[in-house]
């Protein structure tokens, strides 16, 4: 789907389907590749949406992620339905984590997911509501060398 | 150090990637945690783990390492073999441990991946 200025694109993720994680930043990537975005900017935007999508999984019932790509950036939005983050500052630390065993199980939940997201993302906004749902609110600008 | 070496050297059986086996592999990154892979990670890499379901082989994908060593005799899941082959990374599995793994491939050269961060 074309909008005047870019593309915008939306995907569903389906809480707990541990089969399937990472779907969508897979999706994603290839998108960003095709349209000849710098290899740099891709990876840190594959890293975040990866990232994100794996909270999504873990955390919560359902979540939509919508990509929003313009000349100047690309824009991701990740909304889910789930158990909210009560202590978001806690959460940005490293290390920090609430993951079960299974979680860890799958090499994820320890503690590094909301700052690798920070760590790639130009500018990030996080929402969050304890037993609704959290929202990412991610940025990472073109028209730049790569953030490291 | 191409891949064939690091096959011989860990005596490991190839499960995917047979044609690529003449890659060229200059550093490698070795974790279970694949949020670690995903924050040190550098293009190119050799990614070690133990970690052999579906998400080592997206996150390999997603950091663009060049291939993957399961450690511990581990064999990789329907889905993530399937989706190796589909992204072309090609998988080994030896049976020796981490540890035993990493120290071999670093005695015979092959370095790390953040020797320039380390010393933060």
């Amino acid at each position: 789907m074309r909008e005047e200025n870019g593309l915008f694109q939306k995907f569903e993720i389906a809480g707990g389907d541990f089969s399937r994680a990472g779907s969508v930043s897979t999706k994603i990537k290839e998108i960003l590749k095709e349209i000849g975005i710098e290899p740099s900017i891709i990876r840190r935007a594959a890293i975040v949406a990866y990232e994100a999508e794996m909270n999504v999984v873990m955390y919560a019932r359902k979540g939509e992620f919508s990509l929003y790509l313009t000349p100047h950036s690309i824009r991701m939005k990740i909304k889910d339905e789930g158990s909210g983050i009560p202590d978001i500052e806690l959460a940005m630390q490293e290390g920090y984590s609430t993951a079960t065993d299974e979680m860890r199980e799958m090499g994820f939940g320890a503690g590094m997911g909301l700052p690798n997201i920070k760590k790639n993302a130009d500018e990030l906004a996080i929402s969050s509501e304890v037993g609704k749902g959290t929202a990412l609110d991610v940025i990472i600008r073109l028209n730049q060398a790569g953030k490291e | 150090m191409k891949l064939r070496d690091i096959q011989k050297l860990l005596q490991a059986e190839v499960i995917c990637g047979e044609d690529r086996l003449d890659t060229e592999i200059d550093s490698a990154g070795a974790s279970d945690l694949m949020s670690d892979v995903l924050a040190f990670g550098k293009p190119g890499l050799l990614l070690i783990t133990g970690l052999s379901n579906a998400q080592s082989v997206r996150t390999a994908d997603i950091i663009e390492a060049k291939a993957i060593v399961y450690v511990r005799g581990k064999k990789p899941d329907r889905e993530g073999a399937e989706l190796a082959r589909k992204k072309g990374i090609p998988i080994l599995s030896t049976r020796f441990m981490m540890y035993r793994t990493c120290g071999l491939l670093f005695s015979h050269g092959l370095s790390g991946i953040t020797e320039g961060q380390e010393k933060k």
